[in-house]
C-alpha cells in the first residue's frame, strides 16, 4: 500500500503549510479553482500596494486547508511566495515570522522574509521569497538528480539544526512551550473517549517514556516539524528548511529525533531521514554546535515522535469517523496505525 | 454460526467489487480518481483478509489477554498505564506486539516484511 504516502508530497509543491497529521490524506485543492476571479484580483491588487511593485503576475495557490494557504506568485517579475492565515488558526503566524526573521539572520538556510503583517492580504501574512527545488521527499530520495544531494542532507541538516537551536529564544515573543508528553496524553484520551477504543501500544510508549524521561539539560527554539517534506533541497543539497509554524521552546535533540522517525524514512532503510546514519548526524551536529548529544535522548524523542505521529494517524482517521470529513482514504488511515506501532516497538526495543 | 445468506459469500462480493476496480476503474482513470480507486482496492483487500483470517486472530488475541489476566484491550490498557504491570514490562511488550503484528497481516501484510532486521 505504498501509493498511500503520495499524498504526503503528491503535487504539493512549495511550503506546504498545514499541520503534519494533516498531509497525509487530505483533500488537496486544485490549483487556480479555488478562489473566483473577484477575490483573486482583489489579493494581486493587494499584494501590489504591500509590495510597492508595478505589477503582480502569475498569481496561484499552491495548497492549502481550512485556516492556511500557499499562493506563488511574481511582483515585478521577482517570484514570491504568500502565506497567509484565515480565521479559524489556532497558530499566530505573526510569530513564524519572527522565527524564520531569526533563523534568517542566525544563517540557517530558509526563505528571506520580504512582507508579513495583517490587512486587506490575510488575517496574518508572510511573503518570502520563492527558493527553487524540491520538497517531495520519494523524489529527493530515489531520483538520480538527487544523488549527489543525497550524500550531503544529513550533514547539512545537522549544521541547519546547530545554528537555529544557537538563537536565543527568549527574544521572539509569542512562542509556545508545551509539555509533548502532557499534550499527547490528552490527544489520545479524547480520541479514546471519542472513538471508543483502547491502544495498549500506545499505553506501553507512554508508560516507557515517562519511566526513561531524560533530565532536559538545554531549552531551545525548537523547528517541531524538521524533516523531508520540509526541506527544499535542490541538485546541490540543502537549500531552505521551510515550515516553521510548529516552532517551539523545548529540549533541541527533539529535532533529532523527529528527524529519525522510522515514517521519514519514506520506505528508505537508512534511519535518518532515510538518507544517513545516526552516528553521522550526532557527529555533524556535536561539531557544529560544540556541544555533546546523548544517544538515549535522541531514542527518547524518536520514541516521543513515533508515538506522535501514531495518534496524529488516529486524528485523520477519526475526522471520518466522526464525520467531519467522510472519506475511505481517511478511513484507511486508521488501519494504518499499525504500522506506526510496529515502529515503536523497533524504536523501543533500540533497534534503530 | 450459521448465515441464511446465499451464495457468493461476503468475502466474494468484496472480492468481485475488487476485481472490477481493478481490472475496469483503474486503467480508465487518471491522476486523483485513480490514486482514490487504488485505495479503495487496498481496503477491499485488507477487508477480505480480515474475513480470512479474523476469527483465528480474535481467538489467539483473546488467548494473549487471558495470559495477562485481562479481559479486554480497554483493561490491558489501564493496567499498563497505571504501571500495575510495570515488572512484567518485556512480557506485555511481546503480547502486544504479536497482537500489531495480526493487526498489520490483515492491514498492509508487506510492511514488517523488508526492514524487520533493521
Amino acid at each position: 500500500m505504498q501509493g498511500y504516502e503520495e499524498p504526503c508530497g503528491l503535487g504539493e509543491g512549495v511550503l506546504e503549510s498545514l499541520l503534519p497529521c494533516r498531509k497525509r490524506g487530505r483533500v488537496r485543492e486544485h490549483r487556480g479553482v479555488s478562489a473566483t476571479v473577484s477575490p483573486l484580483e482583489q489579493l494581486s491588487e493587494a499584494l501590489r500596494t504591500e509590495l510597492g511593485a508595478h505589477a503582480v503576475t502569475e498569481l496561484a495557490r499552491l495548497s492549502g486547508g481550512a485556516s492556511r494557504e500557499t499562493w506563488s506568485f511574481r511582483a515585478d517579475d521577482r517570484p514570491l511566495i504568500l502565506q497567509r492565515q484565515r480565521k479559524g488558526d489556532i497558530r499566530d503566524m505573526s510569530v513564524e515570522a519572527r522565527v524564520v526573521q531569526a533563523a534568517f539572520n542566525a544563517g540557517v538556510p530558509v526563505p528571506e522574509l520580504i512582507a508579513n503583517g495583517s490587512g486587506d492580504i490575510g488575517l496574518a501574512f508572510m511573503i518570502l521569497s520563492h527558493v527553487e527545488g524540491e520538497t517531495i521527499a520519494r523524489k529527493i530520495l530515489r531520483d538520480e538528480q538527487f544523488a549527489g544531494a543525497r550524500s550531503g542532507l544529513v550533514a547539512q541538516s545537522a549544521h541547519a539544526l546547530a545554528a537555529l537551536h544557537s538563537i536565543d529564544a527568549t527574544t521572539i515573543t509569542g512562542l509556545p512551550s508545551i509539555d509533548q508528553v502532557q499534550q499527547y496524553r490528552e490527544t489520545l484520551d479524547n480520541l479514546n473517549v471519542a472513538l471508543g477504543q483502547a491502544h495498549p501500544t500506545f499505553e506501553l510508549a507512554f508508560r516507557w517514556l515517562e519511566r526513561n524521561r531524560p533530565t532536559s539539560t538545554r531549552t531551545a527554539l525548537v523547528h517541531g516539524d524538521f524533516r523531508l517534506g520540509n526541506l527544499m533541497v535542490g541538485p546541490d543539497g540543502l537549500r531552505a528548511v521551510l515550515d516553521w509554524e510548529l516552532a517551539h521552546i523545548g529540549d533541541p535533540i527533539e529535532d533529532l529525533g523527529w528527524l529519525c522517525v522510522r515514517a521519514w524514512r519514506f520506505g528508505a532503510t537508512q534511519p535518518v531521514a532515510g538518507l544517513g546514519d545516526y552516528d553521522t548526524l550526532i557527529a555533524e551536529y556535536e561539531k557544529a554546535s560544540g556541544l555533546k548529544v546523548d544517544r538515549e535522548v535522541v531514542r527518547w524523542w524518536e520514541v516521543l515522535g513515533t508515538l506522535k505521529w501514531g495518534i496524529m494517524c488516529m486524528i485523520q482517521t477519526s475526522s471520518h469517523v466522526l464525520g467531519m470529513s467522510r472519506s475511505h482514504e481517511l478511513a484507511a488511515i486508521g488501519r494504518r496505525v499499525c504500522e506506526n506501532e510496529y515502529d515503536l516497538f523497533l524504536a523501543l526495543d533500540g533497534k534503530w | 454460526m450459521a448465515m441464511p445468506h446465499d451464495v457468493p459469500t461476503a468475502a466474494q462480493l468484496i472480492e468481485s467489487v475488487r476485481e472490477w476496480l481493478e481490472k475496469d476503474v483503474l486503467t480508465s482513470t487518471t491522476g486523483r480518481v485513480q490514486f482514490h480507486s487504488r485505495v479503495a482496492i487496498n481496503v477491499l483487500a485488507m477487508v477480505e483478509r480480515e474475513l480470512a483470517m479474523g476469527g483465528q486472530q480474535a481467538l489467539d488475541h483473546a488467548a494473549r489477554l487471558a495470559i495477562l489476566g485481562m479481559k479486554d484491550d480497554a483493561e490491558l490498557a489501564t493496567a499498563i498505564r497505571n504501571g500495575d504491570l510495570d515488572d512484567r514490562f518485556q512480557e506485555v511488550v511481546d503480547l502486544v506486539r504479536a497482537s500489531v503484528l495480526d493487526k498489520l497481516a490483515v492491514a498492509n501484510p508487506s510492511y514488517a516484511l523488508p526492514t524487520s532486521n533493521d
